[in-house]
């Protein structure tokens, strides 16, 4: 998917389309907050960050299943990614036990780069794929890596304020 | 919502935090409210390095060995630096939940609970969780409004859920949790190795110096200094040796202080620790040389104030956490959604951005619909092995 239909003819041909839903900035500002959907952590495999992949029913008539699940299935492998204990791990650990940690003060740790790239994944994803559903994903990381927020609106065609979720908030960690 | 407000300072998000945190470096340091026992901890190393680099150092130095001093320097900063970076870093902190969330939970937690007669308690809000082939049980927090992930536990001190918490510790001024339970474990080691270190070489000093004015017939005292290092690396050793032995069989175990005395993982009827790797290799390696966790707390990050834009969270969650509360005060039992220093956007001090927001948030938001969380509830909060 390229980008979303712009006419309101192609609109109504989208399986899954309520009647305006398109890109961010019209979500923005003609869609009124729903509800929120929250997908909760999965803790099967242990404190490793991880959401469960279970399809939750307030999503049935908005978006498909697979897409769902290939969007939660990616986040998923990109924590373990981050999370992984392995050789790479272990050489930035003990390089920087030995630089008194003070290279964080210059480098990236390898889970700043991967959260980084999630962010960028989620902001693809909530553009090409739920913001034309009418829905919008929040990075777990601004819940705390408790949930993945998933925003339903309505498009209720009233010139309300913006109420977009927060995906391009200012994070100075 | 034409009016324009221009904050002339930028407000950051760690000053709307919750929790007994004070915040230093505009955000940067985070630690406990009580510092009084870090001050003393940083006064005795600093203190008794200074003794040992001014009186001893130049005479083992000259008839010992120049390595000695110049090992002792590199110690000590390494000792220092642990300690400040236990001290000053985030531990593992859990925000907590947004009014939605701690909704929707709420929600969850009823449909599960079913009908509960009027005089009777309702029971205990315990989510149970498989882990790894062990039933482990998460409490929920009412301060939080979460259910605690495994393996955290609320801080009393702080007022913070704390991931992986072990224990608060006042020497180093701040909890210990996750992300800077190996700094914690390198001070504690670094520290023992540098009162051993000084110990020896203070008797060293002491026996030399007796050993060459026995010899050369001269009468010397014993410097002041070198009895009190000896005094203070002397008792220190005791504790500090022990805590490190203490938490070197706990990360053998992956195992934390908080758990080790709550007995979580001891005793037959007990489930066995469902987070070790029954090796202690894999276990050390995970706690020490595991990745660096981010903070989750956006401590820098600026807080919108200005009325053209309010942020969602600010305007949603005030709308429905207001909508809501009617609603969820006639089916809550034991734990009313009270409002609490957390809803940092009804706190706000700034007049024109508070009245910009109670005009326009009736306007945009509604309700959620009731029907739907109740359907999707006690599917959630029945988890079971996937």
């Amino acid at each position: 998917m390229s980008s979303a239909p712009r006419t309101a003819t192609e609109r109504t041909k989208l399986p899954y389309c309520h009647e305006s839903f398109h890109n961010l900035q019209e979500l923005r500002h003609s869609a009124s907050l729903a509800n929120k959907v929250f997908i909760q952590r999965d803790y099967t495999d242990g404190t490793v960050c991880k959401f469960q992949t279970k399809f939750p029913s307030e999503l049935d008539s908005r978006i498909e299943r697979t897409l769902f699940e290939d969007t939660v299935k990616t986040l998923n492998n990109y924590y373990a990614e981050a999370e992984k204990i392995g050789g790479q791990s272990y050489l930035e650990g003990c390089l920087a036990c030995l630089t008194v940690y003070l290279i964080f003060l210059c480098i990236e740790t390898r889970y700043e780069k991967v959260l980084k790239k999630i962010s960028r994944y989620i902001q693809e994803q909530n553009e090409k794929v739920y913001a034309p559903r009418g829905l919008l994903i929040t990075d777990p990381i601004e819940r705390g890596m408790r949930v993945i927020e998933i925003s339903v609106y309505e498009d209720r065609g009233s010139s309300g304020s913006s109420s977009g979720s927060s995906t391009t908030s200012s994070s100075g960690r | 919502m034409s009016a324009v407000m221009i904050t002339r300072k930028v407000t950051r998000k760690w000053e709307k935090l919750p929790g007994k945190n004070t915040f230093c470096c505009d955000g940067r340091v985070m630690m406990a409210r009580q510092k009084g026992v870090f001050y003393l901890t940083l006064f005795l190393i600093v203190g008794t390095c200074s003794l040992f680099f001014a009186f001893e150092c130049p005479y083992l130095a000259v008839h010992l060995s120049p390595a000695i001093p110049v090992f002792a320097v590199l110690l000590f900063v390494f000792v220092v630096a642990m300690l400040l970076r236990t001290s000053f870093s985030d531990p593992g902190v859990l925000p907590r939940a947004l009014p939605e969330e701690a909704n929707f939970i709420e929600m969850e937690i009823e449909a599960a609970n079913g009908n509960v007669m009027a005089g009777q308690r309702p029971p205990p809000r315990i989510k149970n969780v498989q882990i790894n082939n062990q039933i482990v049980k998460l409490k929920y927090c009412y301060t939080c409004k979460i259910f605690r992930p495994p393996r955290a536990s609320h801080c009393s001190i702080c007022d913070n859920c704390v991931d992986r918490f072990d224990h608060h510790c006042p020497w180093v001024g701040n909890c210990v949790g996750k992300r800077n339970y190996r700094y914690f474990y390198l001070f504690t080691l670094s520290l023992s190795l540098l009162t051993i270190y000084i110990f020896a070489f203070n008797i060293v000093h002491v026996v030399l110096r007796e050993y060459r004015n026995i010899f050369e017939h001269v009468v010397s005292l014993t410097p002041h200094c070198t009895v009190l290092e000896v005094l203070v690396c002397f008792f220190t050793l005791w504790s500090v040796v022990g805590l490190t032995g203490f938490h070197t069989y706990l990360i053998s175990l992956n195992q934390t202080t908080n758990e080790d005395i709550k007995g979580s993982w001891s005793g037959k009827n007990r489930v066995q620790n469902p987070y070790s790797h029954k090796n202690f290799i894999k276990n050390c390696c995970e706690v020490l040389c595991g990745p660096t966790y981010p903070s989750v707390l956006d401590r820098r990050g600026v807080m919108l104030e200005d009325s053209t834009r309010p942020t969602p969270s600010d305007a949603s969650a005030a709308s429905t956490y207001k909508s809501t509360n009617p609603v969820s005060q006639t089916t809550k039992s034991s734990a009313p959604l009270i409002p609490n220093e957390h809803t940092p956007e009804e706190a706000k001090p700034s007049i024109g951005a508070g009245t910009q927001k109670s005009t326009s948030s009736p306007k945009e938001e509604k309700p959620p619909s009731p029907t739907s969380p109740n359907a999707v509830a006690p599917a959630v909060i029945k988890e079971s092995a996937h």
